[in-house]
């Protein structure tokens, strides 16, 4: 079983992303790391190939420093990382980056490709599909179970009231949510294979597509604080009790 | 003139309550307005959406759009969209308008934007970052249909008194396209009132140490009457309470009367599902916590100590039911 894991380098989600002058989010000279939604989905993959033969490859877009997050994907187990760094691509959206991963993932025969839901910093979670119908393949999305089967898959797919079992014929693009699979940590022994795995680096015109192909079609115009009411009262100790109990009487809720 | 459709989602109970919050904002915006409804329930739901400000509802009942998860939906939509070439075309931000808007935007090669709070006009949009304290104004560019996602909850929906003239769909969806299919679906029960509905949502984090101490907010939700146990995404993962109850970005939005943030952090994934709230009461360990910067009452202390003693205090006092 060839399985492809989209994996994507983001700020690190404990700490306050940076804005630059351009007004896109910095990425360079900050303190990143793989995205954690992604680390399920590198998880699911392993599963699959440790039951069902065969490798796990990790695609990233990004800048250079995004191979942060394919050593941290290859050092819990993934077998071999492509990352596709280019000037042009830049502040790209997500109908360039379904693009750019689309036509990565296409030049070789797959049979599942899992992604994480959406992602920590940009939370767009609309890429999933975007690649799926660019490669022609069914998504079976949000899935907090996977079922692999023959040539199918079946997925138990997170809803507002429960649960929807979905099926669908391989190859496929599967999205995985943070109850899919609890991730692996990286063994020492891990991080130090990670460093002779093979990661390919392509470009842009390596996978057939012209900046024009990339160009974001939406722009910042302008990022404002927003307005805040500021911080309320703050209490502690032996007259929060009460204090809670009169807030809630001042609402009528009690 | 300008074009904006809504993407309702419709099942056998009637339209989302998303497609009637988007539809009055988009009558505002537009010189003509349509609802596209795709599915069981789709001809019916035509009723009130025109009674929201849809002049056209393009339905079709067809099952194939229920059972097939996404694709045969943006199937359909990217026909009529090449057909009738509207502006824009919004959905909501839920699971399903992902799945169409997505897979919708690789069919017509055209921006989506997501998580809107706002649409200004066919060519500019609002949406907040890091945890609502940013408020980002975008240009949208590129071909028409622009693709906006807005979040649950961003517009009251009011009634237009008007009516729609209904468009049957009738777009063949090729069987190659039929997949993924939905084969079963299962509701996990749940008691009390519905998160979105509640006047009182307390919901709890990963302070809460461990997912026994989960019952002490639905004994405090019992003593208040009428509240809503809701989780932030961390517990949820880690299976202490199912999806169903998260609250935040990838969860439900909720705006009760008053919320009630145990343990938790503040996170941006977390805030943006509850920050409309329009009282805020947070208890948590930790001084520093975010979830303070937007409590009206911040209260510093174990939960696990204070929860229990707050119950008995209400039940004293017995509750207003």
């Amino acid at each position: 079983m060839d399985v492809v894991v989209l994996v994507k380098y983001v700020p690190d989600p404990a700490g306050t992303p940076k804005i630059g002058e351009d007004l896109l989010v910095q990425r360079e000279g900050t303190d990143g790391t793989l995205d954690p939604g992604d680390e399920y989905a590198v998880e699911a993959g392993l599963q699959a190939v440790e039951a069902h033969g065969g490798e796990v490859t990790l695609v990233s877009m990004g800048p250079e420093i995004a191979m942060g997050a394919i050593r941290k994907g290859l050092s819990m187990g993934a077998h071999q990382g492509v990352l596709v760094t280019d000037p042009a691509l830049r502040g790209a959206d997500a109908l360039a980056t379904a693009r750019v991963l689309a036509a990565t993932i296409g030049r070789r025969p797959f049979d599942l490709v899992l992604t994480g839901a959406e992602s920590t910093d940009g939370y767009t979670g609309t890429l999933p599909m975007a690649v799926a119908e660019l490669l022609g393949v069914p998504a079976l999305t949000f899935a907090r179970r996977i079922h692999l089967e023959g040539d199918g898959v079946r997925i138990e797919r997170q809803t507002d009231l429960g649960y929807d079992v979905l099926e669908g014929p391989l190859p496929a693009l599967v999205s995985v949510t943070g109850s899919a699979a609890e991730p692996r940590y990286a063994t020492l022994k891990g991080i130090m294979a990670s460093k002779t795995k093979p990661v390919e680096q392509l470009a842009l015109a390596d996978l057939g597509l012209s900046p024009g192909d990339v160009a974001p079609t939406q722009h910042v115009r302008s990022v404002s604080p927003a307005a805040v009411k500021g911080p309320g009262e703050i209490v502690e100790g032996d007259e929060a009790l009460a204090r809670i109990v009169g807030f809630l009487a001042e609402a009528k809720v009690i | 003139m300008t074009t904006i459709w809504v993407y309702a989602e419709v099942g056998p109970e009637g339209p989302a309550g998303s497609a009637l919050e988007l539809l009055t904002r988009a009558r505002t915006l537009a010189d003509e307005v349509a609802a596209v409804a795709l599915g069981p329930g789709a001809t019916v739901a035509a009723g009130a959406l025109g009674g929201h400000g849809a002049a056209t509802v393009y339905a079709s009942d067809e099952p194939v759009y229920a059972k097939v998860v996404g694709r045969a939906a943006a199937h359909a939509l990217g026909e009529l969209a090449r057909r009738h070439a509207p502006e824009m075309i919004w959905f909501p931000t839920s699971h399903e308008g992902r799945d169409v808007a997505g897979r919708l935007q690789a069919i017509t090669g055209s921006t989506l934007m997501s998580n809107a709070s706002d649409v200004l006009s066919p060519d500019r949009a609002v949406t907040q970052i890091y945890g609502d304290t940013q408020v980002v104004e975008v240009a949208l560019e590129g071909p028409d249909p622009k693709l906006v996602l807005v979040r649950p909850k961003s517009f009251v929906a009011e009634p237009s008194g008007g009516a729609a003239s209904i468009v049957p769909v009738e777009v063949p969806v090729p069987e190659e396209l039929r997949w993924p299919r939905r084969i079963e679906r299962h509701e996990e029960a749940a008691s009390g009132p519905k998160l979105e509905d509640a006047r009182v949502v307390i919901s709890g984090g990963r302070g809460l140490q461990d997912p026994s101490n989960f019952a002490l907010l639905d004994r405090l939700a019992d003593a208040i009457g009428g509240a809503a146990v809701g989780a932030t995404r961390a517990v949820v993962d880690a299976g202490w309470v199912p999806y169903s109850q998260q609250v935040g970005q990838t969860g439900k939005t909720v705006k009760p009367e008053v919320y009630v943030a145990i343990g938790i952090s503040g996170a941006t994934q977390h805030v943006v599902g509850m920050k409309g709230s329009r009282r805020i009461l947070a208890i948590n360990k930790d001084p520093q916590a975010p979830i303070f910067g937007l409590a009206d009452l911040g209260v510093v202390g174990d939960a696990l100590a204070l929860v229990p003693q707050l119950i008995e205090e209400i039940e004293r006092r017995g509750g207003t039911g």
